[in-house]
């Protein structure tokens, strides 16, 4: 039976124990009409009812719809060396070429061995499935006509139905937390398989990073190495030109928005600076790699410097744009956090309003800004695409923002993309290199928000 | 001297100070805006020749015999007919005078590779074509339409210019004979992805984009509305909430790149779920996108007045119907314009997306939630890469419609906001 169908039927079951545990309260309340207060809407009863014939059922499909694959694998494993064929090579290869044969054609096109593995699987696939119809229909029965015979008036069913949907939404707020335990289990499980091909101090230490094993031997560089000492300096170039434009612009911008700006001005700028840190950063990238890296190399080669075309410094640029907006809407947070008594007692002394602000504001809103910096910082560390489309992809351990540079999250994309085995240190490398891109933001963010915090209580 | 005159003094110092502040707060928004302005206009100027299409008018003979076919011919015969012949000798007819066999060759490429899959669907249509002579508008290829739209410039000596001296005379001799035309660029509109820059379209990657986003939303919106309601309205305070706030806002800050890792170590390694499909696309984005949006559903549910949630716990309502009933309702325009913010941030995500594999090159356009796919950020991801020159305005087309979608997604939240907005 498919999926789809098997839903509807629970569905339908659900439904149909809805209305039979409502139906059979209401004729409950007539009865009792004089002798008991209503305490309990009958719908609520029909919902504890349907829940009874869903949530388990659903539970269990989910269950066993994860080890259905593995479980015809291996069955199909065993018939397979039960039978003496020779599979001859990698078995998922195999398999995936007898299940992608879904038409008569391409049946026929199999080898008579594979058609009888294939037939076998058409076995087991059956079974399986008929086994997981009836497994959850049966529970899905099971538990409506137990829960239809149960209910009474005097079960607490409003209760029961609200500790259920309770439940549900913890359930709903702890998938954050899945979700980070995810990453870190992920990134954690295949960084330690490459650390234990290549050791973790020559990876943080080393200083030359060619992930390409050659095919031959006797080829030139024939031996990986995975020294990522290139990569980190070359995210700390991009990112520090990146913080380098934004700071400064960013909190300027801030400052004049919050304290000078005319309301005229403010309805141009603030719009502006939204569109700004909507724009994909993938837009941003073409146009760092197609306009502003051109341009760079022109100006550089006209004043008689070498330029990089995929240099640092308009990947940086770029970026340093693009944090622009989120510099300063933190920034913006901080400054109109500072209570006005203290503008307001600068300004009462005589002082200018940008004294006010340098030598008042400035210092009283710093940890916030600091946050708030730490939090760019960390976000021009990830950011992938700007980099990916505009920097190189040659490690060159330099701090020279006219060269070419590298950066971890570029090493990730071309590491990943394109089609290679999982378990080659090269790939591997790749997990390495998102643990410690995670770890360092993770480290930022946690401090920035930390600092964000407690400069906020200190004014509350 | 005393006092009052030191400070006079230094007065006008003083506001020269205040006035250089105050330019240079000016100078920064004005260099953002200035920013925004260039690569709006360098955009646009980039796409514009995308949205028109270069063709060449065409004598073809469909005799029978030449194409091996006839009107009585099946489907499948017709389907398999040399129709690059035809249009071949349709060529040559105009220009005679080549019969070098290289200058032929050179000859024949005037002609988009899709040329004859465009007769092959005429005469599919029509098979009373047969055995006539038709004037039909073929396809140019990108090199011609770049030509034509002065994408190449005709005046570069002939070394440092793309189109040779040869094939330019053949252009400017049709353009003069009145045989080339430009009319909108539906196919664009209408195609999937192709290695020929003139027959490159979008279709593909704004459905793959679609179902990527009906996912993300299916999962995403539910989700984070319920981990709202939980934390503002029913969370003790103890250090587990605590923990699932700080994941929370953790998660927020952390580089999308890192959740692609997620999702191909766990959805597609562990879980054997089908590489490049939407579905996992939709996954790894709405895990993205929870935290924005449990952020902003919990701002808005905390805007709502306490008075509201006390007046219905008073006429007797249970928690959970206070807030079902009567919180709910009033916070969702917030909600759903933090979705579509959300939803639009989605949209223009690509790194998580190119580590499950959603790079692939994809003629087809998705049917199914499950078939391999791109999205539009990819898309021009990958036409950015692309090294023929016709893809650069097709990438800067493709950014276009994008923005386009953004611009829509986020116009319909301000729109929302504005008009549902409530002052307590």
């Amino acid at each position: 039976m498919k999926i789809s169908a098997l839903l509807f039927l629970v569905l339908l079951f659900a439904a149909f124990s809805y209305f039979m545990a409502r139906q059979k309260i209401t004729t409950a309340y007539r009865q009792h009409k004089s002798s008991h207060k209503i305490l309990t809407l009958p719908k609520y009863f029909g919902y504890v009812a349907a829940l009874c014939a869903l949530l388990p059922a659903l539970v269990v499909l989910l269950f066993l719809q994860m080890v259905e694959e593995p479980y015809i694998n291996s069955e199909i494993a065993t018939y397979i060396s039960s039978e003496h064929i020779d599979a001859n090579q990698n078995l998922d290869l195999y398999l995936n070429e007898i299940k992608s044969a879904d038409t008569p054609e391409k049946v026929a096109a199999l080898s008579e061995e594979k058609q009888l593995v294939y037939q076998r699987y058409h076995e087991i696939e059956q079974t399986t499935a008929t086994t997981i119809s009836v497994v959850v229909l049966a529970i899905s029965i099971l538990l409506t006509i137990g829960a239809l015979k149960k209910i009474n008036i005097n079960t607490p069913a409003r209760k029961v139905f609200e500790k259920i949907i309770e439940g549900i939404l913890l359930l709903a707020a702890s998938i954050a937390i899945m979700t980070t335990v995810g990453i870190v289990f992920s990134v954690l499980f295949e960084s330690t398989r490459f650390f234990g091909e290549v050791p973790i101090l020559s990876f943080m230490f080393g200083t030359e990073w060619s992930p390409q094993t050659a095919i031959r031997a006797d080829q030139v560089g024939s031996s990986a190495a995975f020294g990522a000492v290139p990569l980190f300096v070359g995210t700390m170039l991009i990112s520090f030109i990146a913080l380098l434009v934004s700071v400064p612009l960013g909190l300027m911008s801030a400052i004049y928005l919050s304290e000078y700006a005319s309301r005229s001005i403010r309805s141009i700028a603030k719009p502006v600076l939204e569109i700004l840190a909507g724009i994909p950063t993938v837009v941003y990238g073409f146009f760092a790699a197609l306009t502003v890296a051109p341009f760079i190399r022109g100006l550089g080669e006209s004043i008689g410097l070498s330029v990089a075309s995929e240099s640092a410094l308009a990947a940086g640029l770029v970026m340093g744009i693009m944090i622009i907006p989120f510099v300063s809407s933190l920034s913006d947070d901080v400054l109109s956090a500072v209570p006005q008594s203290l503008r307001e007692g600068s300004l009462g002394l005589g002082a200018t309003r940008s004294e006010t602000i340098i030598k008042v504001l400035i210092p009283a809103a710093l940890p916030g800004i600091v946050g708030g910096v730490l939090l760019a910082a960390s976000r021009a560390i990830g950011e992938t695409m700007i980099v990916v489309m505009a920097a190189g992809l040659a490690a060159n351990l330099t701090v020279n923002p006219l060269e070419a540079v590298t950066t971890v999250t570029v090493q990730i994309v071309t590491l990943l993309t394109g089609d290679q085995e999982f378990d080659s240190a090269k790939t591997l490398a790749a997990f390495a290199l998102g643990l410690m891109l995670f770890v360092t933001t993770l480290v930022l963010n946690v401090i920035a928000l930390h600092v964000v915090r407690k400069y906020r209580e200190q004014y509350e | 001297m005393n006092n009052t005159d030191l400070v006079k003094q230094s007065l006008q110092k003083r506001y020269l100070k205040e006035r250089m502040f105050k330019a240079m707060g000016f100078i920064s928004i004005a260099t953002a805006i200035l920013f925004l302005l260039i690569l709006l206009t360098d955009i646009i100027g980039k796409a514009l020749p995308a949205f028109t299409q270069t063709n060449i008018a065409l004598e073809v003979k469909l005799s029978a015999d030449d194409l091996g076919i006839n009107a009585n011919s099946s489907e499948s015969e017709i389907r398999n007919a040399d129709y690059r012949k035809v249009i071949r000798e349709a060529l040559s007819r105009l220009f005679p005078e080549v019969t070098s066999r290289k200058d032929k060759r050179e000859l024949y490429t005037l002609t988009s590779m899709g040329a004859e899959f465009q007769l092959r669907d005429a005469i599919m249509d029509n098979p009373q074509l047969i055995d006539t002579t038709q004037r039909i508008e073929f396809l140019a290829d990108d090199d011609v339409a770049a030509v034509v739209k002065g994408a190449i410039d005709r005046n570069l000596p002939e070394s440092d210019r793309r189109v040779k001296n040869q094939k330019l005379a053949w252009i400017e001799s049709l353009e003069t004979k009145g045989q080339i035309n430009s009319t909108f660029n539906w196919q664009f509109f209408s195609n999937g992805d192709s290695r020929e820059p003139e027959m490159a379209g979008i279709k593909g990657a704004i459905l793959g984009s679609f179902f990527t986003l009906l996912v993300t939303l299916a999962l995403s919106f539910p989700i984070a509305v319920a981990a709202a309601i939980y934390l503002e309205e029913f969370a003790p305070k103890n250090r587990f909430i605590d923990f699932i706030e700080i994941n929370i806002n953790n998660l927020a800050a952390v580089p999308s790149i890192v959740f692609g890792l997620l999702g191909l170590a766990v959805f597609i390694n562990f879980f054997n779920m089908p590489r490049s499909a939407p579905v996992v696309g939709g996954i790894v984005l709405s895990l993205m996108t929870l935290p924005t949006i449990i952020i902003a559903s919990r701002s808005a549910i905390k805007a709502v007045p306490p008075s509201l949630r006390e007046a219905a716990l008073g006429l007797g309502a249970s928690k959970m119907q206070s807030v079902f009933h009567h919180v709910l309702p009033a916070a969702l325009p917030g909600i759903l314009t933090g979705t579509i913010i959300g939803m639009a941030q989605a949209l223009g995500e690509t790194a998580p997306l190119l580590m499950i594999g959603m790079v692939a090159f994809i003629v087809d356009i998705p049917q199914t939630l499950v078939e391999p796919s791109t999205v539009l950020p990819i898309q021009v991801f990958l036409w950015a890469d692309s090294p023929e020159r016709g893809f650069l305005e097709k990438t800067s087309a493709a950014i276009l419609v994008l923005l386009f979608f953004l611009v829509a997604m986020n116009a319909i939240a301000i729109y929302l906001r504005k008009k549902f907005e409530k002052k307590w």
